[in-house]
């Protein structure tokens, strides 16, 4: 995809965002008793979305499409699989504690997406672990999400 | 000469023992909560208030400024070093200071942000001391179309973001106007674009949105190589690892307007660090001869937003200590405090407890330089971090910006957040969005709707009240002077590629 094939997305995408604040919007009151009600600044929000994404996409149509950007488009699954394991990592916080959420997610980016030993990758991830527990939990004395074991 | 005495006065007390002693420990711990993201100067004030209960009440606000100042200077480590920033008014400093590390100009960086805290510290300091009880009179001179005014030419500054499509700049800005309309609106208590989520009715936390958007995303933008991105060069040697007297000198305007701002707006109540930071950036910005390097590591990128928001923490005790009127959630705590201790905050306090707001003034002149002291000679370790192979360095960053986001409020929702911020800051980067607009449309985005609909309010209906009042008058006609900047910019540029061709 290129960049500018990519600003006409965006700005489609924009566009459609901007029509859906401006609905949503619409729905509210404009002016309230004393004053603008609480629909009167969305909806110029909206409005405003709506112009210059229309803007983005005529630009994307006048400007030279840029090549060169091109082929950092095909390099986006490492970094999509790497925000995955980041959200993964998020849920299941609340379910098995810090510790072992930032090992397990440690652990699949340095051996799934950097390539390195596994053993390195653990003791990376063990080490950073203890690392964040002396500084915050019991220096700081931060709380940081627990399973029911405890840490 | 009454100034010279009463500082006399307070030197007396800020250097007893007792009192220097809390000033050290204050700074100290302002640093530290000021380098984590999410541990703000408001809470560490708030858990520490009980104990103050039973010291000497001077020595406890000389601990508890000390925080509050010492936050500040700790807040540009984290976004230098690794794009997080340790508190909202360090957003700015990610811009140029991140880009300076990736140099291997880390140390630099943190050098000149630790001096351009001192200068703006110090100014600010000699501000609060010469001019507090005047400029607090004229801060009340600002009602909401001065506010409004204030906000536009802050949302302005998008001018001096926006890379190489200001329609981009400006769709983000938006954008972040719109997430900052996310929740209760304060106004009728009725909800907006929250989903369904009981838990967005509160907003989107500022913390969680631009930790998301700089640190989580540029771990995404630094796997897409596979063998990991190149690590940072570091220069060697003490002297390489300083700023140079180069450096200084293409700082010199930056500490001066970083100070003046930062005092000033500080000195508004609810302007804020954040605002003050962006402004003193675009205005380095528009004054510099090379305005197009902003962003890609500029050493007066990082020096004007960090005296900003270190200038910031002088000007806000102004109304707090002379009228009472607390700027943000930190000084409302302080505020807090004086009253738990028996104190007036008001005109009076300075003629009824001179040893208090004169001891205040004379710790933080000391507390400046304790801080210099301490940071200074703590670059060059904080530049070792860059040292850190990739595959320690990522799983860091996501650790600190974990950690950072949930201790904020202990909430799992707003590391989820952070999460889809992270990609949308990813998607920002491929997209070649500026981040920062989004980020001063967040900011901004609150205090702008309300300063509009109280103006609104006062005028019934008037849309003319924003531009015949002499100060809210003058800040709109600069934002519209600074929103042409880029046609006047490119107009020269036509002339003068016309004049060559001719020629």
């Amino acid at each position: 995809m290129t960049r500018d094939k990519g600003d006409l997305i965006a700005g489609a995408v924009l566009a459609v965002f901007g029509v859906y604040v401006i609905w949503v919007a619409a729905k509210l009151p404009y002016v309230a008793d004393v004053g603008p009600g609480h629909g009167f600044f969305p909806l110029w929000l909206g409005i405003g979305l709506v112009v210059f994404a229309a803007g983005l996409m005529f630009e994307s149509f006048t400007s030279s499409v840029n090549k060169a950007k091109s082929s950092s488009w095909n390099s986006m699954v490492r970094p999509l699989a790497g925000w995955l394991a980041v959200m993964v990592a998020i849920a299941l916080l609340g379910k098995i504690g810090f510790a072992l959420s930032f090992i397990m997610l440690t652990v699949f980016l340095v051996v799934a997406l950097d390539r390195r030993p596994a053993l390195l990758a653990v003791g990376v991830a063990l080490g950073l672990a203890l690392i964040f527990h002396l500084v915050f939990v019991v220096a700081l004395d931060v709380s940081l999400p627990k399973a029911i074991w405890g840490f | 000469m009454d100034a010279f005495h009463n500082l006399l006065l307070g030197f007396s007390v800020a250097l007893t023992p007792i009192n220097l002693f809390w000033c050290l420990v204050g700074v100290l711990m302002g640093t530290v909560v000021g380098v984590l993201p999410g541990l703000g100067p408001a809470a560490t004030i708030a858990m520490l208030l009980p104990l103050t209960l039973k010291m000497d009440h001077t020595t406890a606000i000389i601990a508890l400024a000390g925080i509050f100042y010492g936050a500040r200077y700790g807040g540009s480590t984290t976004s230098i070093l690794l794009n997080i920033p340790g508190e909202s008014s360090s957003v700015v400093t990610c811009l140029d200071g991140y880009q300076l590390a990736r140099k291997g100009r880390a140390g630099a960086a943190l050098g000149i942000s630790a001096i351009a805290s001192f200068i703006a510290g110090t100014i600010g300091v000699v501000g609060l001391m010469l001019i507090a009880p005047p400029l607090a009179r004229f801060a009340l001179r600002f009602a909401p179309p001065e506010y409004f005014a204030l906000m536009v030419l802050g949302l302005a500054m998008v001018v001096f973001l926006a890379g190489e499509s200001m329609v981009k700049a400006l769709l983000a800005m938006l954008v972040g106007l719109w997430i900052a309309t996310i929740g209760i609106d304060l106004f009728s208590g009725e909800s907006r674009f929250t989903f369904g989520q009981a838990k967005l009715l509160g907003g989107v936390d500022f913390i969680a949105a631009t930790v998301g958007i700089f640190a989580i995303a540029e771990v995404l933008v630094n796997l897409e190589s596979k063998g990991g991105a190149e690590l940072f060069k570091l220069a060697k040697g003490l002297r390489n690892l300083l700023p140079t007297l180069q450096d200084l000198k293409d700082c010199r305007f930056a500490f001066l307007n970083g100070s003046i701002i930062g005092f000033f707006v500080g000195a508004l109540p609810g302007a804020g660090a954040t605002v003050a930071s962006f402004l003193s950036y675009g205005l380095e910005k528009a004054v510099s001869r090379h305005p197009e390097k902003f962003g890609t590591g500029v050493i007066e990128g990082v020096a004007a937003p960090e005296g900003a928001n270190n200038a910031d923490a002088s000007g806000a005790l102004v109304p707090l200590l002379t009228l009472g009127i607390p700027g943000g959630n930190t000084t409302a705590i302080l505020l807090g405090g004086l009253i738990l201790w028996g104190y007036k905050p008001g005109p009076l306090l300075i003629q009824e407890h001179p040893e208090l707001f004169w001891g205040l003034v004379a710790s933080m002149y000391v507390g400046n330089v304790l801080l210099l002291i301490l940071n200074l000679p703590l670059v060059p370790l904080f530049a070792q971090i860059l040292r850190l192979p990739y595959y320690i360095l990522y799983p860091l960053i996501l650790g600190i910006s974990i950690i950072g986001v949930y201790s904020v409020n202990n909430s799992l929702f707003d590391v989820w957040v952070m999460g889809l911020f992270g990609l949308l800051g990813y998607l920002m980067r491929k997209l070649e969005f500026p981040a920062s607009a989004l980020i001063l449309g967040m900011v901004l985005g609150d205090s702008l709707e309300r300063a509009l609909r109280q103006s609104l309010m006062m005028s019934q209906g008037d849309i003319a009240i924003l531009v015949t009042r002499p100060i809210s008058g003058i800040l709109l006609a600069i934002a519209a002077l600074v929103l042409c900047l880029p046609v006047i910019r490119k107009v020269r540029y036509w002339r003068v590629e016309a004049i060559e061709r001719e020629g």
